[in-house]
């Protein structure tokens, strides 16, 4: 094809293959980190959009039309480049020993994928009967403990597609990360590609991983939930 | 044990419980019968406050149900709940569905919760079903193990809300028998039910309700030989014909 020599060797031994491995290691990292956060985050927020406490209702609102409707690469650059004007000295300081690029990234995704999240698992709640919070409470459960021991199980074992599904999302997102510096995946591939012009090969590469972490974050949360899922339905 | 002064509740314009007074004494069995929408449900859900009642005085337990000192969730471990749907917790087993309260609420041990669990199953006729899914039992053993799960509690009253209605005929009979049972053992009990014959046999005392307001409420010999008011002899016509 236009006389162009493929090399796959560049990609799949010696240094480059060592910095491609070392930004799929970031890549997982970050979205391990974020993903986990990230859920914790959305089950608080889904919790206080349904809170009947009025204000954290309205905080929860708020903080759901606000991240989810602002593109994640400004959200990203605010944190990174914005937050020093917010944060006191003494913090910035410390952040400044830190690998900051990291840490700025991990809060834009956690927070952004936060929302999501957090109205997936809420639209999963309210697809539980409310018997089933009714016969909770008349056990003695408290509100938060009914929660918490009988609908948010059901309700996030039904709400596992929609949430792989922003897991996925996180981990395509945090190429986004290379803007502010973060050594990820994409990074190293863009550098392959400046130090060998071999960009063919290198994305190729970085495209056929990113799929191979995709397929297995599936597999992950499936296997996870299969059994669990059918012997709820009884099959 | 239960006791209702003057209650009053409204859904918006619904004058849905009427000047309720009833008291049932320790260890009684009150049956419920009515017309569709007379308030039955509304009536037996306020004495747990899954239903907070407008007006009146409602005392259970010797604790002031609407007080908002209150602390409702120890009131209602005194208080076991029956539904017409069961409401069992699909994602649990069976045996799990029985000790989560106890183990949660009551903070009784793990192995403990678990061998009362067991011996309620085998008082119910279902103990080979200890590690079942409700999703994989008749709706007559669900509705089983849902009582047993109250009595998981030690409750000193349970409230049954229509437990047979959503029954097919066959499984009426095991439930009504674990129900008769728990009668026997001395169990304060408030039973919404159009079973007639439980009615008559188990009943201390017949309460018939219509457009929430009390109308009879007499031992069961005397409502079924003699109802007073017309509207209770016409639901006993249309309940007791065979065609029904
Ligand atoms: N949450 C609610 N909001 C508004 N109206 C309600 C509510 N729950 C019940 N009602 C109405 O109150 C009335 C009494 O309802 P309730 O469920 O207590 O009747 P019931 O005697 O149990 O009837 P059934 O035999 O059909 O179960 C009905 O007219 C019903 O539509
Ligand atoms: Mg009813």
């Amino acid at each position: 094809m236009f006389h162009y020599q493929f090399d796959w060797g560049i990609v799949t031994s010696g240094k480059y293959f060592e910095w491609l491995l070392s930004g799929l290691y970031t890549t997982v990292q970050l979205s391990a980190v974020s993903i986990v956060l990230a859920f914790l985050l959305g089950l608080i927020i889904a919790m206080m959009r349904m809170s009947r406490v009025l204000p954290v209702r309205w905080f929860a609102y708020g903080y759901l039309e606000f991240f989810r409707n602002t593109p994640l690469l400004v959200q990203m650059f605010f944190w990174y480049f914005g937050s020093y004007k917010l944060l006191p000295e003494a913090v910035n300081d410390v952040l400044a020993q830190t690998n900051f690029e990291f840490t700025a990234a991990v809060i834009a995704l956690t927070i952004y994928t936060s929302a999501f999240i957090a109205e997936d698992i809420r639209s999963g709640v309210r697809s539980i009967p409310k018997e089933q919070m009714e016969a909770a409470r008349s056990s003695g459960f408290s509100y938060i403990r009914a929660m918490q021991y009988v609908v948010l199980p059901q309700a996030i074992r039904i709400t596992i597609p929609p949430l792989i599904n922003q897991f996925l999302n996180l981990t395509k997102n945090s190429s986004l990360a290379m803007t502010i510096g973060v050594a990820e995946l994409t990074y190293q591939a863009r550098q392959v590609e400046s130090y060998t012009f071999r960009g063919y090969e290198a994305f190729t590469a970085a495209t056929l991983v990113y799929l191979a972490l995709s397929l297995f974050i599936t597999g992950l949360v499936n296997l996870y939930n299969k059994m669990v899922l059918m012997r709820m339905r009884g099959e | 044990m239960i006791r209702f002064e003057g209650v009053h509740k409204w859904f918006g314009n619904l004058h849905v419980l009427n000047t309720i007074n009833l008291h049932v004494r320790q260890g009684e069995v009150v049956v419920i019968c009515g017309p569709s929408g007379s308030g039955k449900s509304t009536l037996i859900r306020t004495i747990n406050r899954l239903e907070p009642i407008d007006k009146g005085k409602l005392i259970v337990d010797g604790m002031h149900v609407s007080d908002q000192k209150t602390d409702i969730n120890r009131l209602r471990t005194e208080i076991g709940f029956v539904f017409q749907q069961f409401n069992l917790y699909p994602h649990l087993t069976v045996l799990r569905n029985i000790t989560l309260a106890p183990i949660k609420v009551r903070k009784v041990g793990k192995k403990e919760a678990q061998e009362q669990a067991m011996a309620l199953l085998e008082r119910v006729g279902l103990s080979e079903k200890r590690d079942a899914y409700p999703s994989q039992l008749s709706g007559g053993e669900q509705q089983r193990v849902a009582i047993a799960r109250s009595l998981a509690m030690k409750p000193r009253i349970m409230l049954f809300d229509e437990p047979t209605s959503a029954l097919d005929p066959e499984m009426i009979g095991e439930v009504l028998a674990v129900m008769k049972d728990l009668a026997e053992s001395g169990m304060t009990m408030c039973v919404v039910t159009h079973e007639m014959g439980f009615a008559r046999e188990v009943a201390d005392r017949i309460v018939f309700m219509d457009h929430g307001v009390i109308l009879e409420e007499r031992e069961p010999a005397a409502f079924f030989t003699s109802p007073q008011h017309a509207r209770a002899q016409q639901f006993l016509k249309q309940i007791l014909s065979p065609m029904h």
